[in-house]
């Protein structure tokens, strides 16, 4: 039986087939396309997912969206990891 | 933005209903009472043309449905085209139709889950529901074989009085299939479902059981099965937003072509329908008679009109509110708002109690 996710800072996240970001133009807002379902994303949900590309850990997203919007590393961090808990509990993403 | 505003967004998704041919006979299909023989089905090119048209408007999802849509050898294409596209394509099947090719086919052409539905747990009871002899092992065999391809799937479980006790080894099934997703769902009474609902109506008790083991097992399950758990409103307090809102997130084409709000607006008698080739799908969203006449709160008559529910819920479903009490207009009467709640209430549980637990299958004319 497959097991539930636990997101921590090693964490290499990454959307799991079936789900896909899309760009929605009519609505001019990011969404994540899910079975039956979709997420509307805010900024901020926005750029945490598209560092969802297999390959980079939480802590290395922490690391380069805290350089980029100059915000204390910690906070970042804590704002990552609950987000991406929260789109695992939803099975949006996978690590 | 209020009811006279006529600027509506596009609809997020559309369902497809490819053909109402179907090897099963459910007796709660959603498919209309009087249903077209497959001469009346669109062919290809039309439905690659709404498919076009869905993308140009803005459309996220195309569920393709039935019906059993597979029974369609063109799906592929359909799936393919939308792909290209952009749109996230869903299959809602029941399963017994398809092999490894052809489930390998669809997911190399872009198709993105699959919806499988169940009819129980256990093979005689399940066969005896989908009255197809063989189905559910078919079913187990397409489950089995979403997960070796990966192809993301969703249990659909439609639970009714006469299945309820399978609900635990319901979700039991879909953890073993490794499905993402459960939905469980108990039957609407429109349509076949309203026909039988004498047979399927659940008590009360067997209702307030079941959601309790949803709950239950929505914690236990956490981050491994998502849980989609629609209610039969006959034992709520307040409606559901049927649709989102009328006219507001969705619209469905049927196998000939007809443009609905949802697809149980045919029973509505006095409404007519256009259909994709005689008027541009945009221009049929955004001003035919069929979806303004219900979106947002201008139709509402009271207790919806002063309801601070009333853009939440949107009044409840048009067809549910027809079928019991003769009005399409009328507050949806699960309401406890409504005049006609308590009757309705009263009446799922003396048929519950009561009830026969006979089925009318659905059949295709008289023959069928
Ligand atoms: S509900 Fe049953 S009979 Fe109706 S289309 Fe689905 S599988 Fe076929
Ligand atoms: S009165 Fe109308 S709007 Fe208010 S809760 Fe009931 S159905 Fe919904």
């Amino acid at each position: 039986m497959a097991a539930a996710v636990t997101i921590g800072e090693a964490s290499v996240p990454h959307l799991p087939r079936g789900v896909r970001l899309k760009f929605d133009k009519p609505r001019d807002q990011w969404v994540l396309l899910a079975p039956e379902r979709m997420f509307v994303l805010d900024d901020i949900a926005l750029e945490i997912v598209k560092c969802c590309d297999g390959k980079a850990s939480v802590a290395a997203i922490a690391d380069d969206l805290s350089a980029r919007f100059e915000a204390p590393r910690d906070t970042v961090a804590k704002d990552v990891i609950i987000l991406l808990q929260d789109f695992a509990d939803k099975g949006v993403v996978a690590a | 933005m209020n009811a006279a505003s006529p600027h509506i967004d596009p609809p997020l998704a559309m369902l497809a209903e490819l053909t109402y041919r179907c090897p099963l006979r459910c007796p709660y299909c959603s498919n209309p009472l009087e249903m077209t023989a497959a001469s009346g089905d669109m062919d290809t090119g039309q439905w690659l043309g709404v498919i076009e048209e869905a993308a140009d408007m803005g459309v996220l999802q195309i569920h393709f449905s039935g019906g059993e849509p597979t029974v369609r050898q063109d799906l592929e294409d359909m799936v393919g085209r939308a792909e290209v596209l952009g749109i996230y394509t869903n299959l809602i099947t029941s399963g017994v139709l398809i092999d490894q090719a052809r489930l390998e086919g669809l997911a190399d052409r872009g198709l993105q889950h699959i919806q499988l539905s169940f009819q129980g747990t256990e093979e005689a009871g399940a066969d005896r529901i989908g009255g197809f002899r063989g189905g559910h092992r078919k079913k187990l065999e397409t489950a089995r074989l979403a997960g070796e391809i990966g192809l993301p799937l969703t249990i659909n479980a439609v639970m009714h009085r006469q299945n309820m006790d399978d609900l635990e080894s319901m979700i039991q099934m879909a953890v073993d299939f490794g499905a993402k997703r459960l939905e469980v769902a108990h039957v609407q009474y429109y349509g076949w479902g309203l026909r039988n609902r004498a047979a399927l109506v659940p008590t009360r008790e067997q209702l307030e059981h079941a959601t309790e083991i949803v709950e239950a097992a929505r914690e236990r399950l956490k981050g491994i099965l998502v849980f989609d758990y629609v209610v039969p409103d006959y034992y709520a307090r307040y409606p559901k937003s049927c649709m989102g809102g009328w006219g507001r997130q969705f619209l469905n084409v049927t196998p000939s072509g007809r443009v609905m709000p949802c697809h149980a607006a045919e029973t509505i008698p006095d409404m007519t329908f256009d259909s994709v080739g005689e008027r541009p799908l945009l221009d049929i969203w955004e001003q035919s008679e069929a979806f303004t006449r219900f979106r947002g709160t201008g139709w509402m008559p009271e207790p919806c009109r002063s309801c601070d529910r009333r853009e939440i819920d949107w009044g409840g479903c048009r067809c549910q509110a027809l079928a019991l009490t003769g009005n399409a207009a009328a507050t949806d009467p699960v309401c406890e708002k409504s005049p006609e709640h308590e009757r309705i209430a009263a009446l799922a549980a003396a048929e519950a109690a009561a009830g026969t637990d006979e089925f009318e299958y659905r059949r295709f004319g008289q023959g069928g």
